[in-house]
């Protein structure tokens, strides 16, 4: 459980002062460098096979917020969200280079288990994916697998989808197959899936992409709550979304080169790169 | 503009269209060989069977424990020996199969990378392409002389040697067909449970298993089904003497074994032990209809949605 170690918020590489040492020639624009950082990515490679899909990424990830990751498709925003919590291990071909850091520790060190990691750090997917299983054991799930279903299972499951602002909808039904669900409470359900553990962070693989534009509002609406008790990281191609619902945001260009990251506003109304403001006015992408 | 309406009526002459009537036609008469066939398989067994059972009761035959047709004297026609021959070799055979073919499953499946399931699964498949004799002879010249050193009192024909071959024959039954219905699972399921901290093992057993239950227990009653008519292995292995008894060293003779025994005999066409081969098919054919019947159920019933 090394992830659990002592929550040193930053470490002496994200100080100001010696930020400057750390920046390499693939450091982006912006401010990618914030005080209250929770993950520290550091010259971050990722491969898929010979295919390099991640270039040197230096990124900080501020705590309690909302920080959008954006880029056309194939920029790699998606590996980078992946490689947070060593979801690439998944992938046989997948390889991992440099250094990202939550709170203070390598998760790539050796003795990190992504097994602890992930229960850290929740992730909800692209299409929703609930098990064939009842509302309330896709919601259990979770907290079975991590043993925290000692207590009260019902009122903690109950309390997860009332964040995942579901329970309104499904409160008779929680017997039911969560499969029964419309597109958008099935990914409301994976959000209550997800932060009924009580994770630090959430992982979001363009969550709403797969929803009518009814369930998309719901979606972003439950990010921005979400946004006050846990560190929020969202992918997301939807560029008025990023605008939205997001503090920070990192543009990812093509091939997997993060080339601005800032505050939000920032990025949309006056980003540095010339690039990237191209992208942000549609003008390629 | 045009006002001639535009012709789009069938050419009769035209060749294209005639050789699609007749395609369809081929077609099926090709499909209709089969049903046919199934339904005449069907007739003879019935037809055999009437004959036996006007002269032997339907009670005697279901319930008796003996099996002598041949007792020139006094002959007995009580199925329930051959069943029980059959029933043992099923259940021996069921419990190697299902829990080792399950865990192959799930090792193909799960654990082993690509370049090994590559090797293995075909492996398996060819596992289950080798001729049942063969499997006997296996059974007779390895597994009995085991089973023998263990046990010098052990025949050369025992049940327990017929079920442990019927059981490695249709290990790879049970792990074809599960594995594809576990390999069917999206892997959308298992990101979901690795994403909330399941453990390989969590996600084998909790998401992939259940997901994919309908196609595993379809995988059991079909090799179950299998197994009760085996006949080649079981004639070589469990031998030809129809006997209630718990010994699995003891020999045995299924159903099957019995139909090989008359059917290469001398039990001239008309006498009763000829009309017995007919009512044993009807047996044999009626308990594996049941199976697939069975597992069609059961595929329906817990076949879990997913997307």
């Amino acid at each position: 459980m090394t992830a659990n170690g002592p929550q040193t918020v930053t470490t002496s590489e994200s100080d100001g002062a010696t930020s400057d040492d750390a920046m390499t020639d693939d450091a982006p624009l912006g401010s990618p460098r914030v005080d209250d950082a929770v993950i520290e990515s550091r010259d971050l490679d990722v491969y898929y096979g010979d295919d390099q899909a991640l270039h040197g990424i230096n990124m900080d990830i501020p705590e309690r917020k909302v920080t959008a990751l954006i880029g056309p498709s194939g920029c790699g925003k998606s590996t980078f969200l992946r490689s947070i919590n060593r979801m690439n291990d998944l992938i046989d071909i997948a390889r991992v280079e440099g250094d990202l850091y939550f709170h203070g520790k390598n998760v790539y060190d050796e003795d990190v288990d992504p097994v602890a990691l992930r229960r850290k750090i929740g992730m909800v997917f692209q299409k929703p994916n609930p098990f064939p299983k009842s509302i309330f054991d896709n919601v259990a799930y979770g907290l079975r697998v991590q043993g925290k279903d000692d207590g009260d299972v019902e009122e903690k499951v109950r309390t997860a989808l009332e964040r995942a602002a579901l329970l309104d909808e499904v409160e008779d039904q929680l017997d039911s197959s969560g499969l029964d669900l419309s597109g958008g409470q099935q990914q409301r359900l994976c959000i209550a899936r997800a932060i009924a553990p009580d994770p630090e962070v959430i992982l979001m693989d363009e969550p709403a992409s797969a929803l009518d534009p009814v369930a998309t509002s719901k979606i972003e609406d439950l990010v921005e709550e979400l946004a006050e008790e846990y560190t929020v990281v969202i992918v997301t191609h939807n560029m008025q979304q990023a605008a939205r619902i997001s503090d920070k945001t990192a543009v990812f260009l093509t091939g997997g080169h993060l080339v601005e990251f800032d505050d939000t506003n920032k990025i949309f109304e006056n980003p540095e790169s010339d690039r990237v403001e191209d992208y942000i006015t549609g003008k390629f992408g | 503009m045009s006002t001639e309406p535009i012709d789009l009526s069938r050419e009769d002459n035209n060749v294209g269209s005639l050789v699609d009537r007749a395609a369809k036609w081929i077609f099926f008469a090709c499909a209709l060989v089969t049903v046919l066939t199934t339904l005449a398989i069907i007739l003879v067994l019935v037809d055999g069977a009437i004959d036996f059972f006007s002269q032997v009761s339907l009670v005697e035959y279901l319930t008796g424990t003996d099996w002598s047709p041949r007792d020139a004297t006094d002959p007995s026609f009580g199925v329930l020996p051959l069943v029980w021959g059959t029933l043992v070799v099923t259940v021996g055979s069921a419990l190697i199969a299902l829990p080792v073919g399950t865990l192959t499953a799930i090792y193909l499946s799960e654990y082993a990378d690509e370049r090994v399931r590559r090797t293995v699964k075909p492996t398996l498949e060819v596992l289950a392409g080798i001729p049942t004799i063969v499997y006997g002879f296996f059974a007779l010249s390895f597994i009995t002389p085991i089973i023998q050193y263990f046990n010098p009192d052990v025949g050369t024909f025992n049940v327990l040697s017929g079920a442990i071959v019927v059981g490695i024959m249709i290990i790879p039954m049970v792990s074809s067909i599960s594995e594809d219905a576990m390999s069917a699972v999206p892997d959308s399921l298992r990101n979901a449970a690795y994403g909330l901290g399941a453990t390989k093992f969590e996600v084998s057993t909790q998401v992939v298993l259940p997901a994919s239950l309908s196609g595993i227990l379809a995988a059991y009653i079909l090799a179950i089904s299998r197994a009760i008519g085996e006949t080649m292995a079981v004639t070589l292995a469990v031998g030809m003497l129809p006997q209630i008894t718990a010994s699995p060293f003891a020999e045995m003779q299924t159903m099957t074994a019995y139909m090989v025994e008359i059917g290469t005999g001398d039990a001239s066409v008309g006498s009763i032990g000829y009309m017995s081969l007919f009512a044993i098919g009807l047996t044999l054919f009626l308990m594996t209809f049941t199976m697939n019947v069975g597992s069609m159920w059961v595929r329906s019933r817990y076949r879990e949605e997913y997307q």
